[in-house]
C-alpha cells in the first residue's frame, strides 16, 4: 500500500500494529461482554437473573407509567411587554469584553435568557467573526462558581456595609490595578475616582503584556501606542513567533484579515505569502506557507538579520543553514512586495520590537499594512509599572489596592513576593466576579456583573466604539465596578445613566443614542489619517546593538505560550473551552510539556519512526511525566510530542492550575506555568533558556483527541480526505484536482474511459450506483468549507456546543474517546516529521445522499429528508450504534452516559460522570440550553443536524412573508461563528444562493471527502492551496517517485 | 352432569337477558345524552331550574306523551292549542320562548327522555356526580366491553358443549365396551389450558399495546381552571377573534395565553355576566359575575377605582395541551403559513364552556393530517421554488384536486418535528 501523503498520528505514519488494530474498531474500548464458562447458573450474570431484572423493570416501568399525569401549569405574564413574544428570540447588540479583548456581538435572548452570542456584522473590525472564547462567554454568565453577594473577609455582607467600611478605610495612597481598560466612560470614572483621592494612581496590569511593543513604539516613534495592523493588505507576511491567528493582540480581527489574503479567485489565482519563524508549534505557524524553527533566544538575531537583509546587506550571526535560507526567503518576499508587506513579532523585548519597527519601516509597511492613525487599546499594561507597585507595597507605601480584571496573584511570575507585599497593604478590594486567586487574599470582594448584565462601552480601536447593553437583569447581588468607584468618589450618578448621558450628549440626543445602541457599534465616517511617523534611527541603532549582543543559548529552552481557548487563564473555568481540543495539540483538559520528535528520542527514548515505540507512546493516554527545572523553579508535567517544535525548545501553556474556587472545570486540570517566567528589568519574559528536563518515571493520562475517530479500511481511509497543492502547481495546472478525482472514478463507471474528466464527475453520482436517484424539489441544503480560509481556531466547535446543546463529557470520558462534539477539526500532517506541513479540516456530518448509516439502522431512526438532510431522530434511536460503525467519517456520537441529566432516573449519573458534567446539569447552568433543540438522553446517537432548527425557522420566516427563502434567512452556527467566513451554507437548488456561487466559482478546487465511496456527501471542500516555493514542489514529486 | 348442564343453561340465558336489556337501555341513554347536551343543555338541567325548568320527572308531569312531543318540537304552535299545563309553564317562566326543535324525531325525544330518567335525582348528587364522571371514559370502551362479554359467554358455551361432547363420547364408549381412561377434569385438560393461555396472551398483549400507546395522551382532558373561562361566551357568543387574546399564534411557536392586562382591556368595564347561564358539564351552574370577580382579584382591581396594572398577578391556568419535549410544534407554521383553522386541532372551541382537549395529539393524528392537507401552494410565495410541482400541476401530471400536500414537500419527515 502506498504511503499516505497525510498522516494524523505516528502509528499511522509507520502503519504500526496497534494502529491497524485500532482503526478496525469503531469504539475504543471493548464491549463489556464477559466470557464465562462456569455454567449456566454460576455465571456472573446468569440468564435467570437477566429475566428477573427484565421482568422487574417491565413491571416497574408499567407501574411508573400508570401513575397520574402530572398537572402542568401554563402561566402567562401578568402584564405582557409588547415586544416580547414567548418562543421568539430577541437580539441585542452588545460587546464581549474580557480584560482588553473586545469583540462586538449580538446576543440571542430567548424568553429572557441570553443563550447564544453571534458576531456583530456591523463592526468593521471583526466583521461578525467570533472566537472560541467569545462563543463560550455566555456559559460564564451561568457559572455556578460566580460570587452571589459582596463579602467582607470572606463573609456575606450587604453593599451598604461594604460601602461604609470602604469609605472609612479609603485614604492616602490608593492604587487601582486593572487589566487594560478600553472603555472611554470607565476611564473618566477612574479619573474622577483618582481625583477624589490625592496620591492615588491607576496601574494597568496585563497578564501577558505587550510591554516590549509599547516601549519600542515609544522609542521608535515617540508614542506609547500599538498601531492597527492590516493583514488583508499584506502580500507578504513574516511573523517572528507572533501567534496572531490564535492569541496575539486581536486574533478575531487578524484571522479575518488574513483569510482575505488567503482566499483564492480561481480564475486569477493570487494569495499572500506567510513565512513564520516558530519556537513551539502554534496555530499561526501551522497555517503558514513556510515555517522555520528557531530557539526563542534566536528571535533577536533573526530580526537583526532580516533587517540587514531587507536593507540589502549580508545575513550574519545565523549558523543554521535552514534558518538562514528562511531569512533569505523572508527578505525576498518582503522586498518583492514592498509597500504590501508586514512583519510582526511576538517577543516582549523592547529591542527586538524596535528592530521589527525598523524592518517594517524599510519595507514600507507604515501607512499601508500598519496604521498608526488608528491605534488599538487591547493591551496598555507596562510590566515595570506593576513591578514597582509590588516594591511600593512591600515598602508599606500603599494604603489600599483595588483589583478590577487583574488577577496578579495568579499570573504575576513572582507571586510569592507579591503575596508578601499584599500582606502589608491594609485595604484590599477585589471586583472579581469569582473568588479568584487575588480575591482570595482581599478583605473586600464586590462582585461585578457579567458583561451580559452590564451597561458600558469599549473602544477597541481609536474612533471605533462598541456598546454594551444588558441582556438580562443581574442574576446575583452584583454591582458594576464603575458604580462602586462613582459612589466612592462622591458622585450620585449610577453608571447606567452615566453611559447614557455621556453618549447621548456626544451623539446629539437620546434618539441618536438609541439608534446607535441598537447597531451596537459606532464607526468613524472617514478613517483617521496622520502622517506616517518618522523612525528614530538612533533608537534603532541602540536596539540593534543590544539585540546583537544577546547570546543565543545552546541549552534547552522553554517557551511559555497561551492556548487559543484558555488564554492567560480566563477560559480555564469554562467547560466548553476546557473540552475544546486545542488546535495545535488536540489535547483537552490539561497543560503539558510540548517537545519535538527529536527531543523525544533523547529525553524519553521514544523513536517515532519505530512502530513499536510510537505505539507505546501513542496508544494509551498515560504520558511520561518530566520534571522541568528552570532557575531553581520546577514543574512536573506530562510530555506530548508535537511535530513542528524546535528540537531544543519545549513549550508549556499558561492559564492552567487555577484555584479551585473559580469553578469545577479547573479542578485537576494542569499546573500554573506563570511562575516559570522570569522578570528582566521589570518586564516579564515568557521564554527561558537553560532548562533541565528529567523523566520522573511516572505517567499521567492526557485526554488527546488527535487519534480519536479514525477510519481506515480497504475502501478508503480518512487521510485520503485531504487534497492540497501549491499555488505554483495550481497555476501550472488548475485542473489537477479534477483530473485526480476523475481518474479515480472513471473505472467505476460504464463507458467511463470514453468520458472527459468533467463528464465523469458530472455523471458519477448517477451512474456509479445501484440506488435510484431521488429528486430534491425545492430545497437541497449544501455546505462548502474553504480549507484555505479555515485556520483551525475552534470557534465553530464551541458555537456548535452552544447552539445544539452538545454535552460536555469530562476528562475521564474524553480519555475513552467519548467526546460528543458534533463538529471536530481534524489536523493532518504531511512531510518532514520535525517540521511538517499542517492542514486543518472541520469535519461534521456530511449529510450523504447515499448515507451508509441510514441503511443499517434497524429502527429507521436515521433516514434522509427530501431536502438532503441526513436526519437523526433521537426518540426512535435504540442505541445499536450500527450507524456510527458504518459512518466513514466517524462523525456520529453516542451518549454513553447520561451527560445531560435528561434521563428519567437520576441515579443513572452516579459514578458515570464527573463533577464538571454534573455541574453542567445544575439548574443555573442549564439556563444556557437552547430550548429549540432536544436535550439527548443516555443511549442514543447524535450528530450534526445542519442546525435543522435554524433551517426550519428560516423557512417559516419566508413563509410568513410569503416569499422565497434567501441566503440572509439562514446561517448555521458554525458558519456564523467563523471569523474567516470559511463556511458557506444554503440552498444548493437556488441559483442565486451563496453556496451555489461558491461551487460554480470554484470548480477546480472543489472536492468531496471520501468521494470514491459514492456516499454522495452534501458538503464540498475547497482544496488547500499553499503559497510555497516551486522548488519544494519539485522535491516533493521526486520523493513521491522514489 | 345433568345438573351441571342445566345450571349452565340457566346461567347463560340469564346473562344474555340481562346484558341485552342493559345494552339497549344504555345505547338509548347515550344518544339521549348527546342530544340533550346539543339541544337542551343551554336552557335546561336535569335537576336544576335554569332558564327553563328542571327536567327530572318531566314525563310524569305531562299526561299525554304526544302533547310532550308536540311541545318540544314546536312549543309556540302547541301553546296556541290552549293546553293548560303548557300555558301555566309559559307564564311561570316569564314568557321566555323556548327554542323550536322541528328536527327532533319522536325517537330522538324518547332518547332524551331516557337520558333524563337515567340521571339520578339531585339528592344522590355526590355519588351521581362521581358516577357521571366515571361513565365518561367507560362509554367510549362500551362496545368493546360488550364484545368482550359476548366472547366470554360464547367461550363458556363452547366449553360446556365440549364437555357435553366428551361426556357423550364417554357414554357411547361405555356402551361399546371400550375401557374408560381416567377422566381429566376440564381445568386440567392441556388443550383447554393452552387455548386459554393463548387467548389471554393475545388479549393481554392487545390491551398492553393499546394502553401503552395511550400513555401520556390525554384526549378529553378537561381540568378545572382557576377561573371558569368560557370560550363559548367569548369566542362563540361575543365573536371575539381568537388572536385578540392568543397573540403569539401568527408569529411564533406558542399561541400564548393572554396576560391579565389583556383580560382587563374589556373587563375593566364588563363587570357582570348577563348572558345565558353557564353550566358545567356535570350540570353545576356557574355564576359568571363571580368568575369576573376572581379575575379582579388576580388583577388587583377594585371596582370603581382606576386600575394599577403593576399590581396584577399572573393567573396559573392548568395546561391542557401538552406535547412531549422531543416534539417541535409551531403555531405560526400552521395558522399563519398553513392557514389552518383553530378548530381543526382544538375542536369547536367557540362552543366549549370549559376547554377540553379535542384531539389525542398523537403522532398518527399529526401525520394523517399532514398526508391529507394541502399547503398554500399557489398563494404563498415561498412555494415558488418548487418549480417541478408547479409544472406538474399545470401539465396535469399531478392531480390538482389533491394538490400539493404537506407530505409532498417533506411534511412527514422525522426532522420536520423532531430535532
Amino acid at each position: 500500500m502506498e504511503q499516505n501523503k497525510n498522516w494524523q498520528s505516528f502509528g499511522e505514519l509507520n502503519k504500526s500494529a496497534a494502529y491497524n488494530q485500532e482503526v478496525n474498531n469503531e469504539f475504543k474500548e471493548e464491549l463489556p461482554f464477559v466470557e464465562d464458562h462456569s455454567g449456566f447458573l454460576q455465571a456472573k450474570a446468569p440468564r435467570r437473573d437477566f429475566l428477573k431484572y427484565l421482568g422487574f423493570s417491565t413491571a416497574a416501568a408499567a407501574v411508573a407509567a400508570s401513575c397520574e399525569m402530572p398537572i402542568k401549569k401554563a402561566i402567562p405574564f401578568a402584564n405582557k411587554p409588547e415586544d416580547i413574544v414567548p418562543g421568539i428570540a430577541d437580539y441585542y447588540a452588545t460587546t464581549y469584553v474580557q480584560d482588553g479583548d473586545v469583540v462586538s456581538v449580538v446576543a440571542k435572548v430567548r424568553d429572557g435568557r441570553p443563550i447564544k452570542l453571534e458576531g456583530n456584522t456591523l463592526s468593521p473590525i471583526t466583521g461578525g467573526g467570533t472566537s472560541a472564547r467569545v462563543q463560550a462567554a455566555v456559559l460564564d454568565l451561568y457559572d455556578t462558581a460566580r460570587l452571589r453577594f459582596p463579602t467582607i473577609a470572606g463573609k456575606e455582607a450587604t453593599f451598604e456595609a461594604v460601602d461604609k467600611a470602604v469609605a472609612a478605610e479609603l485614604a492616602g495612597n490608593v492604587v487601582l490595578v486593572t487589566s487594560s481598560i478600553t472603555s472611554p466612560t470607565t476611564k473618566e470614572v477612574i479619573a474622577k475616582f483618582l481625583a477624589k483621592y490625592p496620591g492615588s494612581k491607576h496601574v494597568t496590569y496585563d497578564a501577558v503584556s505587550f510591554t516590549g511593543m509599547l516601549l519600542a513604539n515609544e522609542a521608535s516613534y515617540g508614542k506609547r501606542v500599538i498601531p492597527s495592523y492590516h493583514f488583508e493588505k499584506a502580500k507578504a507576511i513574516v511573523s517572528l513567533s507572533a501567534d496572531f491567528l490564535g492569541t496575539w493582540l486581536s486574533p478575531v480581527e487578524f484571522a479575518r484579515q488574513y483569510a482575505i489574503g488567503k482566499k483564492i479567485d480561481e480564475k486569477n489565482p493570487a494569495m499572500s505569502k506567510h513565512i513564520h519563524f516558530e519556537t513551539v508549534a502554534s496555530l499561526t505557524g501551522s497555517n503558514a506557507d513556510e515555517k522555520y524553527l528557531c530557539r526563542p533566544s534566536e528571535l533577536g538575531a533573526i530580526a537583526v538579520a532580516l533587517l540587514a537583509a531587507v536593507k540589502g546587506g549580508e545575513i550574519s550571526g545565523i549558523a543554521d543553514a535552514k534558518l538562514k535560507a528562511g531569512i533569505e526567503a523572508a527578505a525576498k518576499a518582503l522586498l518583492t512586495n514592498k509597500g504590501a508587506a508586514l512583519v510582526v513579532a511576538g517577543s516582549n523585548n523592547k529591542d527586538i520590537q524596535t528592530v521589527v519597527n525598523a524592518i517594517n519601516d524599510a519595507i514600507g509597511a507604515n501607512g499601508t499594512t500598519i496604521d498608526f492613525a488608528a491605534t488599538v487599546n487591547y493591551r496598555q499594561g507596562i510590566d515595570s509599572d506593576f513591578a514597582s507597585l509590588v516594591d511600593d507595597m512591600n515598602a508599606g507605601k500603599v494604603n489600599a489596592v483595588l483589583f478590577h480584571g487583574a488577577n496578579p496573584v495568579y499570573s504575576w511570575p513572582a507571586a510569592d513576593k507579591l503575596k508578601a507585599a499584599l500582606a502589608k497593604v491594609k485595604t484590599k478590594i477585589s471586583f472579581s466576579s469569582k473568588v479568584d486567586e487575588t480575591a482570595a487574599v482581599c478583605n473586600y470582594v464586590i462582585p461585578e456583573h457579567h458583561f451580559l448584565e452590564s451597561w458600558g462601552d469599549a473602544e477597541p480601536v481609536s474612533g471605533h466604539i462598541s456598546f454594551i447593553q444588558p441582556t438580562i437583569a443581574p442574576l446575583f447581588k452584583t454591582r458594576a465596578f464603575q458604580d462602586s468607584l462613582l459612589l466612592w468618589s462622591g458622585d450620585a450618578t449610577v453608571y447606567t445613566n452615566y453611559v447614557k448621558n455621556y453618549w447621548s450628549s456626544k451623539l446629539g440626543g437620546e434618539a441618536a443614542w438609541n439608534k446607535t445602541l441598537q447597531d451596537g457599534v459606532m464607526n468613524p465616517a472617514t478613517p483617521a489619517t496622520t502622517a506616517t511617523p518618522a523612525l528614530n534611527a538612533s533608537a534603532v541603532a541602540t536596539s540593534v546593538a543590544a539585540v546583537s549582543a544577546m547570546k543565543a543559548s545552546t541549552k534547552i529552552e522553554l517557551a511559555l505560550y497561551e492556548k487559543v481557548a484558555i488564554g492567560a487563564g480566563q477560559g480555564a473555568s469554562n467547560p466548553w473551552l476546557q473540552e475544546l481540543p486545542d488546535p495545535v495539540t488536540r489535547a483537552t483538559w490539561d497543560n503539558y510539556i510540548i517537545v519535538s520528535p527529536a527531543m523525544a528520542k533523547t529525553l524519553l527514548n521514544i523513536d517515532l519512526n519505530n512502530a513499536g515505540q510510537a505505539d507505546a507512546y501513542e496508544v494509551q493516554p498515560p504520558k511520561k511525566v518530566v520534571k522541568l527545572t528552570v532557575e531553581g523553579k520546577t514543574i512536573e508535567l506530562p510530555v506530548l510530542i508535537i511535530p513542528g517544535t524546535h528540537p531544543q525548545t519545549v513549550g508549556i501553556a499558561l492559564g492552567y492550575g487555577r484555584a479551585e474556587s473559580v469553578g469545577k472545570a479547573v479542578i485537576g486540570t494542569g499546573k500554573n506555568a506563570f511562575p516559570l517566567a522570569c522578570i528582566n528589568n521589570g518586564t516579564v519574559n515568557f521564554s527561558c533558556s537553560d532548562v533541565t528536563l528529567i523523566a520522573t518515571g511516572a505517567t499521567y493520562p492526557v485526554a488527546l483527541t488527535q487519534t480519536h475517530f479514525r477510519y481506515d479500511t480497504t475502501q478508503g481511509n480518512r487521510t485520503e480526505v485531504m487534497k492540497e497543492l501549491t499555488l505554483e502547481e495550481y497555476k501550472k495546472n488548475p485542473k489537477e484536482i479534477i483530473e485526480e478525482r476523475a481518474g479515480e472514478y472513471r473505472g467505476q463507471m460504464v463507458g467511463g474511459d470514453k468520458m472527459s474528466d468533467e463528464q465523469v464527475l458530472e455523471n458519477f453520482a448517477k451512474d456509479a450506483t445501484i440506488y435510484p436517484v431521488y429528486d430534491r424539489p425545492g430545497i437541497k441544503w449544501g455546505m462548502s468549507v474553504d480549507l484555505n480560509a479555515c485556520n483551525g481556531c475552534g470557534a465553530c466547535v464551541v458555537a456548535c456546543n452552544a447552539e445544539n446543546n452538545v454535552a460536555i463529557v469530562g476528562k475521564p470520558e474524553v480519555l475513552r474517546g467519548h467526546e460528543m462534539h458534533w463538529l471536530r477539526i481534524d489536523k493532518y500532517f504531511s512531510g518532514d516529521m520535525e517540521n511538517p506541513k499542517v492542514v486543518f479540516q472541520p469535519l461534521m456530518c456530511q449529510h450523504c445522499d447515499n448515507a451508509p448509516c441510514e441503511n443499517v439502522c434497524p429502527v429507521a431512526a436515521t433516514n434522509h429528508s427530501s431536502e438532503g438532510l441526513n436526519q437523526m431522530t433521537y426518540n426512535r434511536c435504540i442505541g445499536t450504534r450500527y450507524c456510527a460503525n458504518n459512518c466513514p467519517f466517524k462523525v456520529r456520537r453516542f451518549n454513553w452516559a447520561d451527560y445531560t441529566g435528561a434521563d428519567s432516573f437520576p441515579d443513572n449519573q452516579v459514578g458515570e460522570v464527573n463533577d464538571v458534567v454534573l455541574n453542567m446539569n445544575d439548574d443555573l447552568t442549564r439556563m444556557v440550553l437552547n430550548p429549540d433543540v432536544t436535550v439527548r438522553s443516555r443511549g442514543v446517537i447524535e450528530k450534526c443536524s445542519f442546525c435543522v432548527q435554524r433551517l426550519q425557522a428560516a423557512k417559516l420566516d419566508a413563509k410568513k412573508d410569503s416569499r422565497p427563502m434567501v441566503d440572509s434567512d439562514i446561517k448555521v452556527a458554525c458558519q456564523q461563528s467563523c471569523p474567516t467566513n470559511a463556511i458557506s451554507f444554503g440552498n444548493a437548488n437556488d441559483k442565486h444562493s451563496a453556496i451555489t456561487k461558491v461551487r460554480v466559482e470554484n470548480p477546480n478546487r472543489s472536492f468531496y471527502v471520501l468521494e470514491q465511496l459514492h456516499v454522495l456527501p452534501n458538503v464540498t471542500y475547497l482544496a488547500k492551496v499553499r503559497n510555497t516555493e516551486a522548488s519544494e514542489h519539485a522535491e516533493k514529486t521526486e520523493a513521491k517517485k522514489a | 352432569m345433568t345438573i351441571l348442564r342445566s345450571l349452565a343453561k340457566i346461567v347463560s340465558i340469564f346473562l344474555f337477558i340481562t346484558l341485552s336489556s342493559s345494552i339497549g337501555n344504555q345505547l338509548n341513554a347515550q344518544d339521549g345524552k348527546a342530544l340533550f347536551s346539543q339541544n337542551c343543555a343551554s336552557c335546561h338541567a336535569v335537576n336544576k331550574k335554569l332558564t327553563g325548568p328542571a327536567l327530572a320527572g318531566v314525563e310524569d308531569r305531562w299526561s299525554d306523551k304526544k302533547n310532550l312531543y308536540a311541545w318540544i318540537k314546536n312549543n309556540q304552535a302547541f301553546l296556541k292549542t290552549g293546553d293548560a299545563y303548557a300555558n301555566k309553564l309559559y307564564n311561570e317562566y316569564n314568557k321566555t320562548a323556548m327554542n323550536l326543535f322541528p328536527n327532533l324525531s319522536d325517537k330522538d325525544i324518547d332518547a332524551i327522555l331516557a337520558y333524563i330518567k337515567s340521571v339520578p335525582a339531585a339528592g344522590a348528587a355526590p355519588a351521581g356526580g362521581a358516577a357521571a364522571t366515571a361513565t365518561a371514559p367507560a362509554e367510549d370502551s362500551d362496545s368493546s366491553l360488550v364484545y368482550g362479554l359476548l366472547t366470554l359467554i360464547l367461550a363458556v358455551v363452547a366449553l360446556i358443549l365440549l364437555q357435553v361432547n366428551s361426556n357423550l363420547k364417554k357414554l357411547s364408549d361405555d356402551k361399546s365396551g371400550i375401557p374408560a381412561t381416567e377422566p381429566v377434569p376440564f381445568y386440567r385438560n392441556k388443550a383447554y389450558i393452552a387455548f386459554v393461555a393463548i387467548i389471554l396472551f393475545i388479549a393481554g398483549g392487545y390491551m398492553t399495546t393499546v394502553g401503552a400507546m395511550g400513555l401520556g395522551r390525554s384526549k378529553d382532558y378537561q381540568p378545572e381552571q382557576p377561573i371558569y373561562y368560557s370560550h363559548k361566551v367569548h369566542a362563540g357568543v361575543n365573536q371575539i377573534n381568537c388572536q385578540y387574546c392568543h397573540t403569539g399564534t401568527y408569529q411564533g411557536k406558542q399561541a400564548t395565553l393572554p396576560s391579565v392586562n389583556v383580560c382587563m382591556n374589556c373587563h375593566a368595564a364588563i363587570n357582570e355576566y348577563k348572558g345565558e347561564p353557564l353550566v358545567r358539564e356535570n350540570g353545576d351552574v356557574v355564576d359568571g359575575t363571580n368568575e369576573i370577580k376572581k379575575l379582579y382579584k388576580y388583577a388587583g382591581f377594585t371596582e370603581g377605582q382606576p386600575w394599577d396594572a403593576s399590581k396584577a398577578k399572573p393567573i396559573e391556568w392548568v395546561r391542557i395541551h401538552n406535547l412531549p419535549d422531543h416534539v417541535y410544534f409551531n403555531h405560526a407554521q400552521h395558522v399563519n403559513a398553513g392557514q389552518v383553522a383553530c378548530q381543526q386541532c382544538h375542536g369547536e372551541i367557540q362552543k366549549m364552556g370549559e376547554v377540553k382537549q379535542f384531539a389525542d395529539l398523537s403522532m398518527g393524528w399529526c401525520v394523517n393530517c399532514h398526508r391529507a392537507t394541502q399547503v398554500q401552494f399557489k398563494d404563498n410565495g415561498f412555494y415558488s421554488i418548487y418549480e417541478k410541482f408547479h409544472a406538474d400541476l399545470k401539465s396535469g401530471k399531478m392531480d390538482s384536486t389533491k394538490g400539493v400536500t404537506v407530505e409532498k414537500i417533506g411534511g412527514t419527515e422525522c426532522q420536520k418535528c423532531h430535532y
